[in-house]
């Protein structure tokens, strides 16, 4: 057994670039724009500013966001679903969670 | 090894046109793919579809496979015919599917699916970036309270799991995810190392309800502890505490427990629902505090408001 290992939680806290997400997710900036743009991920503006900057290479995004574009990318890669679907697919799974945990 | 019915595993008949074996494939996977099905054996059954798609979809494969005969059983025992791998060249690569590990019924048939798996667009000076590495791991709210160090096991194609401890960080609830940088797969030709993503799923426990990260009781009262109010000793995570029932409680009313969650920033609270419970009046005695009550308190709860 190897010594322990401190995680990095992937929560709303958390900042990441959107290089970073693009590395972290292995995809183009291109499909993180296309998920910003069906609503499935939010831009942040960088640390220290208020407002999204027009240029895009400067967003930033929380832990959740990186959770939710792997989860994008699992789904259409293996159901074959569009990026509308993949959308409402999250949408609906959210609910489901947050119905699961009310009971 | 075992051999594998992959028509059975699709529920397709053995004459299936590849139209019908897209069509279950598409229908099982949306089933058991383990984002959408939160069951333990969700992903077991989604690779074994996989698995099975990856076969009968392509017609090579699928001429091979069938080449075995229809009358095999799933799961009997299985030894590939001699001379099996020069009548058909299936090596490594050229598998459409996923970091999915293929069972080695599969494999002996068409061999390991072309290496580690890396980035599609991973190039860079230095190599490529090795694959990233997921694994889920059940907790319980005591160890997630605690922030215990747990075991993750990683499963890893052709070898055995790997296993780590790992420390349940601040401000984890169900469902939560970790990154360990660096702790995925080996990068190739000098490239980084993948990140290793962790899954933290909290298992039922039989008192205490989370959600998020505060965590629901539910507290059985005496109706006089309710009316009068009492001070009562609830179990948290963090061990016993004393609760103030404030006189003229009610079932279902909740009261919180400010910070007694799960830790984070700010950490969660726990909420007591108090349920009061009447005793069953045994004893004449019993009925006659009852009649009591009902002849002096002049109560109707189905009075309008």
């Amino acid at each position: 057994m190897s010594r322990p290992i401190d995680p990095e939680l992937l929560d709303e806290r958390l900042r990441f670039t959107l290089r970073e997400v693009c590395r972290i997710c292995d995809v183009h900036a291109q499909f993180l724009m296309e998920l910003v743009d069906e609503g499935v991920i939010a831009p942040l503006p960088p640390p220290g500013q208020r407002r999204l900057p027009r240029r895009q290479s400067a967003w930033h995004f929380d832990g959740i966001a990186v959770v939710r574009v792997q989860r994008a990318v699992r789904l259409q890669r293996d159901l074959g679903v569009n990026l509308p679907g993949v959308a409402l697919a999250l949408e609906l799974l959210d609910e489901i969670e947050a119905l699961r945990q009310r009971r | 090894m075992e051999y594998r019915d992959y028509y059975a595993v699709l529920g397709v008949d053995r004459k299936a046109s590849q139209e019908e074996i897209k069509k279950a494939y598409r229908r099982l996977a949306r089933k058991y793919h383990p984002d959408v099905n939160r069951e333990p054996d969700a992903e077991e059954r989604f690779k074994e579809v996989g698995e099975a798609y990856e076969v009968l979809s392509d017609p090579e494969k699928r001429a091979a496979y069938d080449a075995l005969g229809a009358n095999w059983r799933d799961h009997q025992e299985f030894r590939p015919p001699p001379g099996w791998e020069q009548q058909f060249s299936f090596g490594g690569g050229g598998f459409t599917s996923h970091d999915a590990g293929f069972s080695e019924f599969f494999e002996a048939l068409f061999g390991a699916a072309g290496g580690p798996g890396f980035h599609r667009h991973g190039r860079r000076a230095g190599g490529f970036k090795g694959a990233d590495e997921h694994a889920r791991v059940g907790i319980t709210l005591e160890e997630a309270y605690r922030q215990d160090r747990v075991e993750i096991t990683v499963p890893r194609r052709g070898q055995p799991p790997r296993r780590l401890r790992v420390k349940i960080p601040t401000g984890i609830s169900d469902g939560k995810r970790v990154r360990l940088k660096g702790q995925g797969g080996p990068g190739i030709g000098g490239g980084e190392p993948g990140d290793l993503f962790v899954e933290f799923r909290l298992v039922p426990h039989p008192r205490f309800r989370p959600e998020g990260r505060d965590i629901h009781y539910e507290l059985p009262v005496t109706p006089w502890e309710a009316a009068l109010g009492a001070e009562l000793t609830v179990p948290t995570l963090g061990g016993d505490v004393k609760l103030k029932v404030p006189p003229g409680s009610q079932s279902g009313n909740r009261l919180r427990l400010k910070g007694r969650g799960l830790p984070g920033d700010p950490p969660g609270d726990q909420y007591v629902t108090l349920k009061v419970v009447l005793p069953k009046p045994t004893k004449a005695e019993h009925r006659k505090l009852y009649e009591q009550m009902a002849e002096t308190m002049n109560f109707d709860p189905r009075a309008p408001a």
